[in-house]
Order: structure tokens, then C-alpha cells, then sequence
């Protein structure tokens, strides 16, 4: 039962530098209550000093952090209704899993008994019942992450911020972490907010995304708005796969690219306006060369399982298709593209700079999308 | 485990000739001047005859004791100060602390005539302004003085050390918890810092309890420490060594006792004390 008119946090105009370097510009965001949000980009976009922002940890330069209609710039980290899970967990070394998810209650002056209670329904929302005595470096990765939200959550906060919670644990238990968390969001109605640079894991668990870079907001949506309509070449190539050519809007639904005319479903533009076109690589049919709009070479193939993905040079611009047949390498093919696999972006800073499979190999973007997270944190003495 | 080869046998021969030679051989040779009289024999009169050091025992461990309090309360806010400055201030720091270790002992404490005797600067000072002199020399004060000066970076450095390792994002969860200054202080700086705290501790009383050279310097005669006895036994001649090394018996055992409760102190959790 969203109440979609309610904004609990709000970011008015909000800049951080640090160093004279600019980390946030002019940020505007409005977040609404019990709603899955996630804070989607590159690492040094700008997410997670977003997150320290509504933590308390941080003050703007300028501008407003609001919660719930008042603002809170300089209210301390300890007096907001908010609670972090940290991305290193940042469990507490010298205390045992039931001390831990206490930390907060104690704090708040709970009677010993009602943080018993607490701290038992913590332990078996997140599946760790009767780890009650155990040491935290007694515990694995994704106990410790338990841990963690156990310990956030005690607290009734009314939005918990998550700063990359999963980027330290292996895919599987990653997969299975999403699910938990999105449950768990739903069956307490919390806001979440959510950072990650990890675009599938945003696409998966969210209400909303933003994508962020450069300190600047790219895009707020759904999932599906932006995948399908991503506003420039920036999303379109961070979320997913794109290929991202010049065109020219010759008029409403009529667009020119790689040389050829194409009709499509986007309109807005004036005359003749220079545009960024998308199209995924899973929207684009391979047919028989001199059949489709487009005619290319093969220049790679890879087998990725579910797919093959096949570059094919067209004009010297090099696309990829996701298709389900096998070609050959140099094989002449032709290309065949529906207008509704046709978007259009206004043209942006970013034009030109994303979308071109020249460069590519799969050995780039594997590295490309290697977490930056240092292995599990050891704690020294 | 692999049998260790004969060639890392070999190469740590030298330390365990070392270690006997230096450490066990005159721990033994203390023990056996302890338990034995003037003849040889064995006896255990020496450690009844200690009864009559009871006072400097008593006023060794009061001194060592407030000296430590004071280099406790005067070195955890500087270490914690510390680690607040920029990398570079703190290796600064961090040198100037060292700077007096790199001087020797005696001439360290000899300076402390020059500032605290009754024509040193401090009364020097005083005169000009009318006042004094004040008997600042060959008091207990100046004794504690001597001590908290001379041990203090042993203080500062293993709590600086473990507190510029704790970890910064500890402190903003127990901030996020709802924990203020005072809170985030107690529950989580003050129980992650206590090895280094520890270690502190025991590297300042122990030397503390068991100098003579600080008190006959700046206590004169009036506090004799138990230190100062059993050097002025050994001073006396062969026919005093028995007692005297009684007497360092005793004193060794103490220190003994006090690191093994010191280290029960820290077992609770993660451990880890440098002695």
C-alpha cells in the first residue's frame, strides 16, 4: 500500500566537493516513502556520497537534505531515523552477533527483555537463529551480511540506506541476498535505498533507479523506462547492451542512420535534428545479406550459452547482435531492424563517446565489471 | 608438521645460545644468590629478611602505579588527537615523541635537576616574579615526574598504533546506531583501543616499578625505591647479594602476577597484547 504522494527524503539542489573537486552537482532527488530505490553508476559518480548525505555523515556545500518536510542539513548521524548497512558490514569486532543487533536498541534505552525479543526476531528474519553467541569473525561473508541488516532494521528505521551491501559476496549468494532483501523491504515497508554499480542487481530489486555520473543525475525510472527509454547515450550504454549510432530526424517517426532510412516510433523533434539512435543488440535480426536495411560483415562470434554474439561491421561501425543462430566470421550478412527497436535520444554530452563495438572484446568488459571491493575485510588489533 | 631441517637448526642456534647465556644463565644465578646463604647453602632466611623492604616495595608500586594513571590520561587523548591530523602532521608527531627516546636515559632524567633544583629555571622563574623558591627537587612529585616523562612514549606509541588502525567505519555505524561522542567513546573507541591500552600500561609500570636511578636522582634519599635497594645491597659487596637478589626475586614474581592479570584483562576478546 505505496502512498505515492509522500516524499520522505528529499535532496534539494544539493553540491559536495571535496578538494575543490566537484562530487555532487546540483543534485535534485525525491524519494518516496516505502519505496525501492536504487542509486545506480560507475564508481566516483557520486552514489554513495549521496547515501552519506541522508546518513548524516556528510553536510552539502549548498543546498538541502530534507526528511520528512524538514530539512537536516547539520542534524547529527546519531539523531536520524535513518540506519546504514555499511558495505564492509562494519560489524562491531569485540561484540558477538546478539550484542551487535542490540548495539542500537541499548542505545535507545530498550528494557533488557524487549531486546531479547527484538534481537530473536531480528536473527530469524534474516535465517541465523540461534548464532545468538557467536563471534563476528567466527561468521562467513553472507552471516556477517545478515549480521548487518539484522543490526539496521532493529532499530525500526524509517529508511535504510544499503551502500553497495553485496558487491563483497560471490554471485550465487548474491542472487539469493536480492531476493531476501526485496522481501524483506516488503514485508516491513521501509524505504530502501540502495547503491550499486552493479546494473542487473538495480534492475532486479528496484521500485526506481537513478542513474548517476559526473556528480549529475543521468535518469530516474522505472526499470523498464530505463532500459527502454534510456535519456542519453550515457544510460543507454551503462544499462545493458547498446549500439548507439548518429542519425538525423528527417521528420516525425522517419529517422536516417548508417546511410539508410528507417521509420520508428519516436517523435518531438525539429527538422532535420542531429539524434543518438539505440538499438539493442537483442532487437536487431540477422537475414540473408541484400535482404534487411543494413548490409555487414561478421568480424567475431562468441557462444555465451543462452546466445551467440556476433559484431558485424557495417560501414566501418561495428554493432552487436544477440541472436540465437550461428555465423560465420567474414560471412556477408544483412540486418534487419522493426521500428519499435529504434529509440532516439537527444543528443548529450556523452554522444559519441559509448555505443561502438570497435574496441571490444569480451576480455575489456570482464575486466570492466570486476568489483572494485577489496576482498573481506580482516580486522586488525 | 615437517621435522625442521637441519639447516634452519642451525641457523637459529645462535639465538638459543643467546638466550641462554644472557637471559636463563643469570636468571638462574639470581635465583641460586636468592635461595642460598653466604656459604652456599640453601636457605630461605633471605626472603623473611625482605620483611624490612616493605616500605620501598610498597612506595615502588604507589609511584609506578600514579605515574601510569598519569601517562594513561596524558597519552590516550594525544594518540587519539593524533590520528585525527593529516598523515604527514602525524608522522611528525609521531617522530617528536620518539625524538627524547633517541637521547640517553640519565641524561634525560639529569636534565630534570637543571629545571626543577632550587636555582633551576622553575625557581629561577619564581624568584623574578617574587615568589618561591619551592622544594620541587627530591620529592615524590619529582620522582612521578621523572617517570611519566621518561616512560611516557612507550605510552603514546602502542595506543597510537592500534587507534590509527581502527577501522572508520565502526565509528560512523555506532554513530548511525544513535550513539553521540560520548556513547561511540565508550562502546566502541575505548573496548577496540584496550590492547593498546594494555600494552601501554605495561610497558610503563613495569620500568616504573623497578628504576632506582629516576628517584635517587630527583627523590634524593628520602624515597628509597625498592629498585634503589637492591642496588645499594649489590653496591655493598658479595656478602649482600643473597638478599639482593631476594629481593629481585620478589619483584620479578610481582611483575609476573600483574602481566598475567593485565593479559586475563584482554584474553575476554581479540587478544593480541605486545610485551
Amino acid at each position: 500500500m505505496k502512498n505515492e504522494n509522500i516524499n520522505i527524503v528529499e535532496l534539494k539542489d544539493v553540491t559536495v566537493s571535496f578538494d575543490g573537486e566537484k562530487i555532487l552537482d546540483g543534485l535534485n532527488l525525491e524519494i518516496k516513502d516505502k519505496e525501492f530505490i536504487t542509486l545506480l553508476g560507475p564508481s566516483g559518480c557520486g552514489k554513495t556520497t549521496t547515501l552519506r548525505l541522508i546518513a548524516g555523515f556528510l553536510e552539502p556545500d549548498s543546498g538541502d537534505v530534507v526528511f520528512e518536510g524538514k530539512v537536516i542539513n547539520d542534524l547529527p548521524a546519531y539523531k536520524r531515523q535513518v540506519n546504514t548497512i555499511f558495505q564492509r558490514y562494519a560489524l562491531f569486532p569485540h561484540l558477538n552477533v546478539y550484542e551487535n543487533i542490540a548495539f542500537g536498541l541499548r542505545i535507545k534505552k530498550f528494557k533488557e527483555k524487549e531486546i531479547k525479543e527484538k534481537v530473536e526476531e531480528m536473527l530469524k528474519l534474516v535465517n541465523l537463529s540461534g548464532l545468538e553467541k557467536r563471534d563476528i569473525d567466527t561468521l562467513s561473508g553472507g552471516q556477517q551480511q545478515r549480521v548487518a541488516i539484522a543490526r539496521a532494521i532493529a532499530n525500526c528505521p524509517r529508511v535504510l540506506l544499503l551502500d553497495e551491501p553485496l558487491a563483497a559476496l560471490d554471485l550465487k549468494l548474491r542472487k539469493d541476498m536480492q531476493k531476501e532483501l526485496k522481501n524483506i523491504q516488503q514485508q516491513l515497508g521501509i524505504t530502501f535505498i540502495f547503491v550499486t554499480h552493479d546494473q542487473e542487481e538495480a534492475l532486479t530489486m528496484s521500485d526506481r533507479v537513478v542513474v548517476m555520473d559526473g556528480g549529475k543525475i543521468q535518469q530516474v525510472g522505472t526499470p523498464q523506462d530505463i532500459y527502454n527509454e534510456p535519456q542519453n547515450a550515457f544510460v543507454a550504454d551503462f544499462i545493458g547492451e547498446s549500439n548507439i549510432v548518429d542519425g538525423k530526424m528527417i521528420k516525425d517517426f522517419y529517422v536516417e542512420f548508417s546511410g539508410q532510412k528507417f521509420d520508428c516510433l519516436d517523435k518531438g523533434f525539429s527538422q532535420n535534428e542531429l539524434v543518438d539512435v539505440v538499438v539493442r543488440p537483442e532487437d536487431v535480426d540477422i537475414v540473408e545479406s541484400g535482404k534487411g536495411m543494413l548490409k555487414g560483415i561478421v568480424t567475431s562470434v562468441s557462444f555465451l550459452g543462452v546466445h551467440y554474439e556476433i559484431i558485424v561491421d557495417i560501414g566501418g561501425f561495428k554493432w552487436m547482435i544477440q541472436t540465437t543462430d550461428e555465423h560465420l566470421v567474414d560471412e556477408e550478412v544483412g540486418l534487419y531492424i522493426e521500428p519499435d527497436a529504434i529509440h532516439i535520444m537527444k543528443k548529450s554530452e556523452y554522444s559519441g563517446l559509448y555505443g561502438d563495438y570497435s574496441s571490444y572484446s569480451e576480455e575489456i568488459d570482464l575486466l570492466s565489471e570486476v568489483d572494485y571491493v577489496e576482498e573481506e575485510p580482516v580486522v586488525e588489533e | 608438521m615437517k621435522n625442521k631441517s637441519l639447516g634452519s637448526k642451525l641457523l637459529s642456534a645462535p639465538y638459543i645460545v643467546w638466550a641462554a647465556l644472557f637471559i636463563i644463565v643469570p636468571l638462574i644465578i639470581m635465583l641460586y644468590f636468592a635461595l642460598t646463604n653466604e656459604a652456599g647453602v640453601f636457605t630461605l632466611a633471605n626472603l623473611s629478611e625482605i620483611g624490612k623492604y616493605k616500605k620501598a616495595f610498597g612506595l615502588s608500586i604507589l609511584y609506578a602505579a600514579i605515574a601510569t594513571v598519569i601517562t594513561l590520561l596524558l597519552a590516550y587523548p594525544m594518540a587519539y588527537f593524533m590520528t585525527k591530523l593529516k598523515i604527514s602532521s602525524q608522522r611528525m608527531l609521531l617522530l617528536i615523541v620518539m625524538l627524547p627516546m633517541w637521547m640517553n636515559f640519565l641524561i634525560r632524567t639529569y636534565s630534570w635537576i637543571s629545571i626543577l633544583a632550587n636555582t633551576g629555571i622553575i625557581n629561577t622563574f619564581l624568584g623574578k616574579l617574587g615568589l618561591g623558591p619551592v622544594q620541587l627537587m627530591y620529592t615524590p612529585g619529582a620522582v612521578i615526574l621523572g617517570m611519566v616523562y621518561d616512560f611516557i612514549p612507550y605510552m603514546i606509541l602502542p595506543i597510537y598504533s592500534v587507534m590509527s588502525k581502527l577501522d572508520k567505519s565502526l565509528l560512523e555505524a555506532s554513530e548511525d546506531l544513535g550513539a553521540n561522542a560520548f556513547v561511540k567513546f565508550k562502546k566502541v573507541i575505548l573496548p577496540l583501543t584496550r590492547p593498546g591500552i594494555i600494552s601501554g600500561i605495561t610497558m610503563v609500570f613495569v620500568p616504573s616499578v623497578s628504576t632506582f636511578y629516576i628517584s635517587q636522582k630527583l627523590g634524593g634519599n628520602k624515597t628509597m625505591l625498592i629498585g634503589d635497594a637492591i642496588e645499594y645491597l649489590f653496591n655493598l659487596g658479595v656478602d649482600y647479594y643473597n638478599i639482593a637478589s631476594a629481593i629481585s626475586m620478589v619483584l620479578m614474581i610481582m611483575i609476573l602476577v600483574c602481566l598475567f592479570v593485565m593479559n586475563r584483562f584482554n584474553d575476554d576478546d581479540d587478544g593480541g597484547v605486545v610485551i
